[in-house]
C-alpha cells in the first residue's frame, strides 16, 4: 500500500501518518486516563469525591497545544494539496470523459481508449468532462481524486512512478451502475507506450466510440 | 403505565403527568396534549420506531455486502436502501432524537418552568415531524420507488432519477419546519422562562447545549428548506437553477446543501454533548470540571460550525483560497470539541465513580466520539482528504461521530432519565450486558470501514473489488453483535415500563439539577410552586454520600 505509484503518494501518506500518530497519542491518553480514573476513584474504594471546579492554566494548555498541533497538520495538508494543483508545462494532456457508467480517454493525437495508458515518469494532466451527472475520477494508488462535474472543466495531474496496472474508480455516486464504473490506468515504459500509441493511431481507436465532444 | 398510577396513588403523591390527562380523554389526551412531557413521550415513540426501521435497513445493507456481487437485493434496491437508511437516520432519528425527547421533557423542568414557551407550537412540531417521517416511509411503497440519490440529493442526478424525489424532498422540507419550531421554542423558553435565580451560568449544561443547538436550527435549517424546494421546482418546472443542461449550476446546490447539512452535524452532536455533561458529574458524584469552558465551547461550535461547510467539497474543484480557508477553519472547529473531551475526562479525577449503565454509555461516548472527531481531523488535511473523501473512511467517520456520539448519548439518556419519566427501573444487569454487546459490536462493525477507506474502497457501492471482502465480512458480523445488543437493550427498557421496580424517590442517581427535585414521575406543570434557584447545577456537598441505596432489581 505504501509503494510509490505516483509523485503524490509520499506526501499524502506522510501527512496521514503524522496526523494519525498525533490522534492515536491523544486517544490513548484520554482512554488511559478514563480507565485509570474509573478504577482508582471507584465508588467502592473512594467514597469521598473532591469538588474541583476547574483550572484556567489547564484550560489554556489543552486549548493552545491542540491548536498548535492542528495548525501544523493544516500546513502539511495545504502544502501537499498545492502541489496537486499545477501540472508541469511538459505534461501530456489527456481528455477524460465520464458518462453513466464508463470512462473514455482521448489522447492529443485523437486516439481514444477506454483504458488509460500512460508512460512511466511522464507527467499527465487529465481534463475532466462529464456527459451527464457528477462523477469523480479516483485513482487510489496515485492518491488523487477530482470530481467530474458537468460544465466545470476540472483538471488533475499525476506523474506515474511505477510500472503496472492500477484501478480507476468513480467516487461520487452516479446512479444504478455507479459501483461498476471502473477502468484502469496502465503505466508502461516510454517505448512500449509509443508502440501502443502508434498501433492505435493506425486503427485510430481501439474502441467503438462515437465522438464524445462536449 | 396504568400500573404505575395505582402504585403512585398509594404513596400519597400527586397524580403524575401520566395520569393527569388534562381536558381530553383516552388517546386524545396524548394526541392533543400540549404538556411538554406528553409531547416528549410522543417524540420518543416516533424516534424509536423510525430508528428500528433505520437499523433494519442498515442490517440489510450489511447482509448484501457480504459478497462483492449482488446477493439478496438488486442494485436499484441497494441504492434505495442506503438512501433511505441515511435519510431516516439523519432527518428523522438523530436530529430530533435528543431535543425532541429529552429536551422537551427536561429543559422546562431543569430551568424551573411549567412548560415550553409555546406549547401548541410544540405539538405542531411533533405533527410536522410525524407527517414528514411517514411520508419518507410511504415513499418506499409508492410507485416509482424510494429516492435513490443518497441522503445528499446531489444534482444533477436528483433531477434525472425516476424515483419519488418530489415526495421525499417535500418530506424533508416539512421535517425542517418541525426542527425550526423546536429550536425557536427552546430559545424562547430559555430566554424568558427561567425560574427566579436561574441565571445563565446556573443553567445545567444540557440547557446550554440546547440553547446553542436552537440557534443553529433556527438559522441553518431554512437554508436546506429553500434548497430542497428549489430542487422540487427544478424537477417539476425545469427552471435551470441547478441543472447544467439548462444552464444551471450543480455546484450551487452543493454549497447550499452543506451550508445547512454541516451545521446539522452540530444540531445532532451538541445536545448529545449536553447529555454527557449531565451524566458524568452525577456518576462521578462531584462538580463538573470547567463549567464555563464547556458552556462557551457549545457556542463556539455553533459559530465556527456554520463556517466550514465547504470541507465536504474539497475534491469538487474549489479555488485555492476557498480550500485554504475552509481547511483552516475545519481544524479550528475541532478545538472546542477537544476542550469538552478534556473537561469531561478531568471531571472523573478525584470523583467517586459509579459505573451504572448511563455512565458506561457516557464513557463509551467519549471514546467513540473521540475516534469520530480525530478521524475528522485526518480529513481536514487537504491532500489527505482528496484521497479519503467519498470512501468508506468518511462513512466510518460519520458513524463514529453520529452513532458513536449521538447514538450512545441517546442510549445514555434513556438509561439515565427513563426511570424518572416512568417511575420504574430497568434491570441493571441486563442493561450492562446490552451495553457490552453494543460497544463491541459497534467497533467490529465500523472500524473496518476506516481501514477499507484508507485502502481506497469507494462509498455507496453495491459491487466492490474482491480484495475488500474480508473487511466487509468482519463489518457484517459486527452488525449482528450490535443488533443483538440493541434488541437486548430495548427489550429491557420496554419491559421495565411495565414490570420494572417502582421508584418512589425523587432523586434516583444523586443528581443536583432540578429534575431530581421534582416528583417521580413529574406532575403536570412540573412544580407545585416555582422554585427559587440559589445553587449552581453541579454543586455537590463535601463528602458526598449516596442519596439513597440503589438495589439491583431482580
Amino acid at each position: 500500500m505504501f509503494a510509490d505509484a505516483s509523485n503524490f503518494v509520499q506526501s499524502v501518506d506522510n501527512t496521514f501518518i503524522f496526523i494519525v500518530a498525533v490522534c492515536v497519542f491523544f486517544l490513548v491518553l484520554i482512554t488511559t486516563l478514563m480507565i485509570v480514573f474509573v478504577i482508582k476513584y471507584n465508588r467502592k474504594k473512594n467514597k469521598k469525591a473532591v469538588n474541583i471546579h476547574g483550572s484556567v492554566p489547564l484550560e489554556i494548555i489543552w486549548t493552545v497545544i491542540p491548536t498548535l498541533l492542528v495548525l501544523v497538520m493544516f500546513y502539511f495538508g495545504w502544502e501537499g494539496y498545492v502541489k496537486m494543483q499545477d501540472a508541469p508545462p511538459n505534461s501530456m494532456i489527456i481528455k477524460v470523459t465520464a458518462q453513466m457508467w464508463s470512462w473514455k480517454f482521448e489522447y492529443p493525437n485523437g486516439v481514444k481508449s477506454d483504458t488509460l495508458y500512460v508512460p512511466l515518469n511522464q507527467p499527465v494532466k487529465v481534463l475532466l468532462h462529464s456527459m451527464d451527472v457528477d462523477h469523480s475520477f479516483y485513482v487510489p494508488a496515485f492518491r488523487i481524486k477530482k470530481d467530474v462535474i458537468p460544465n466545470y472543466n476540472n483538471t488533475a495531474w499525476f506523474k506515474p512512478e511505477q510500472l503496472g496496472k492500477f484501478d480507476i474508480m468513480c467516487a461520487v455516486y452516479c446512479g444504478l451502475r455507479h459501483s461498476y464504473m471502473y477502468s484502469a490506468v496502465v503505466v508502461m515504459k516510454q517505448k512500449d507506450f509509443n508502440k501502443w500509441l502508434a498501433k492505435q493511431e493506425e486503427g485510430k481507436s481501439d474502441v467503438d466510440t462515437t465522438s464524445s465532444k462536449m | 403505565m396504568s400500573n404505575s398510577s395505582i402504585a403512585l396513588d398509594g404513596n400519597g403523591k400527586l397524580p403524575s403527568y401520566l395520569i393527569d390527562q388534562g381536558k381530553h380523554k383516552g388517546i386524545l389526551a396524548w394526541l392533543l396534549s400540549t404538556d411538554h412531557k406528553r409531547i416528549a413521550i410522543l417524540y420518543m415513540i416516533g424516534v424509536l420506531s423510525f430508528f428500528a426501521v433505520g437499523v433494519s435497513l442498515g442490517f440489510l445493507i450489511r447482509l448484501e455486502l457480504l459478497t462483492p456481487e449482488g446477493t439478496i437485493v438488486s442494485a436499484q434496491a441497494y441504492n434505495e436502501l442506503f438512501t433511505l437508511h441515511g435519510v431516516i437516520m439523519i432527518f428523522i432519528v438523530v436530529i430530533p432524537a435528543i431535543p425532541g425527547i429529552f429536551g422537551n421533557f427536561f429543559l422546562p423542568i431543569m430551568i424551573g418552568a411549567k412548560d415550553v414557551a409555546f406549547p401548541r407550537l410544540n405539538l405542531l412540531s411533533w405533527y410536522l415531524y410525524i407527517i414528514g417521517g411517514t411520508m419518507i416511509l410511504l415513499s418506499m411503497v409508492l410507485p416509482g420507488g424510494a429516492a435513490d440519490t443518497g441522503w445528499t440529493f446531489y444534482i444533477p442526478y436528483s433531477v434525472r432519477t425516476g424515483t419519488n424525489m418530489v415526495f421525499t424532498l417535500s418530506a424533508v422540507f416539512i421535517l425542517g419546519f418541525s426542527s425550526i419550531l423546536t429550536g425557536m421554542n427552546f430559545l424562547t423558553t430559555i430566554h424568558r422562562m427561567r425560574a427566579p435565580g436561574m441565571g445563565w451560568f446556573k443553567m445545567p449544561l444540557f440547557a446550554w447545549s440546547l440553547y446553542a443547538t436552537g440557534w443553529i436550527q433556527l438559522l441553518a435549517t431554512p437554508i436546506v428548506g429553500i434548497t430542497l424546494l428549489l430542487v422540487i421546482i427544478e424537477r417539476v418546472f425545469g427552471v435551470g437553477l441547478f441543472d447544467p443542461t439548462l444552464g444551471g449550476d450543480p455546484m450551487l446546490f452543493q454549497h447550499m446543501f452543506w451550508m445547512y447539512s454541516h451545521p446539522a452535524v452540530y444540531i445532532i452532536i451538541v445536545p448529545a454533548m449536553g447529555v454527557i455533561s449531565e451524566i458524568i458529574p452525577v456518576f462521578a458524584h462531584r462538580t463538573i470540571f470547567g463549567y464555563k469552558f464547556i458552556a462557551y465551547s457549545s457556542i463556539a461550535i455553533a459559530v465556527f460550525g456554520s463556517m466550514v461547510w465547504a470541507h465536504h467539497m474539497f475534491a469538487v474543484g474549489l479555488s485555492n483560497n476557498a480550500e485554504f480557508i475552509f481547511s483552516l477553519l475545519t481544524f479550528l472547529v475541532a478545538i472546542p470539541s477537544a476542550i469538552k473531551v478534556f473537561n469531561w475526562t478531568a471531571t472523573l479525577y478525584k470523583g467517586s465513580i459509579e459505573l451504572e449503565a448511563p455512565m458506561l454509555y457516557a464513557l463509551a461516548f467519549i471514546f467513540l466520539f473521540s475516534i469520530g472527531g480525530l478521524t475528522g481531523i485526518i480529513q481536514g488535511a487537504l491532500n489527505v482528504d482528496i484521497y479519503l473523501t467519498d470512501t468508506y473512511f468518511i462513512v466510518g467517520h460519520i458513524h463514529y461521530v453520529i452513532f458513536g456520539g449521538t447514538g450512545m448519548a441517546l442510549f445514555a439518556a434513556l438509561h439515565y432519565w427513563l426511570p424518572k419519566m416512568f417511575g420504574r427501573m430497568y434491570n441493571k444487569k441486563v442493561a450492562k450486558v446490552a451495553f457490552w454487546h453494543i460497544f463491541v459490536g459497534f467497533n467490529i462493525l465500523y472500524f473496518p470501514f476506516l481501514i477499507m477507506g484508507w485502502l481506497g474502497m469507494p462509498r455507496r457501492s453495491y459491487h466492490y473489488l474482491p480484495r475488500f471482502q474480508i473487511y466487509h465480512v468482519i463489518a457484517t458480523v459486527g452488525s449482528w453483535v450490535l443488533v443483538a445488543g440493541l434488541l437486548i437493550m430495548f427489550i429491557n427498557l420496554l419491559r421495565s415500563l411495565r414490570y420494572g421496580k417502582i421508584i418512589t424517590e425523587n432523586n434516583i442517581w444523586g443528581g443536583e439539577s432540578l429534575e431530581w427535585k421534582v416528583q417521580t414521575p413529574p406532575i403536570a406543570e412540573n412544580f407545585e410552586e416555582i422554585p427559587v434557584v440559589t445553587a449552581a447545577p453541579y454543586e455537590y456537598k463535601e463528602n458526598d454520600e449516596p442519596v439513597l441505596e440503589k438495589e439491583e432489581i431482580v
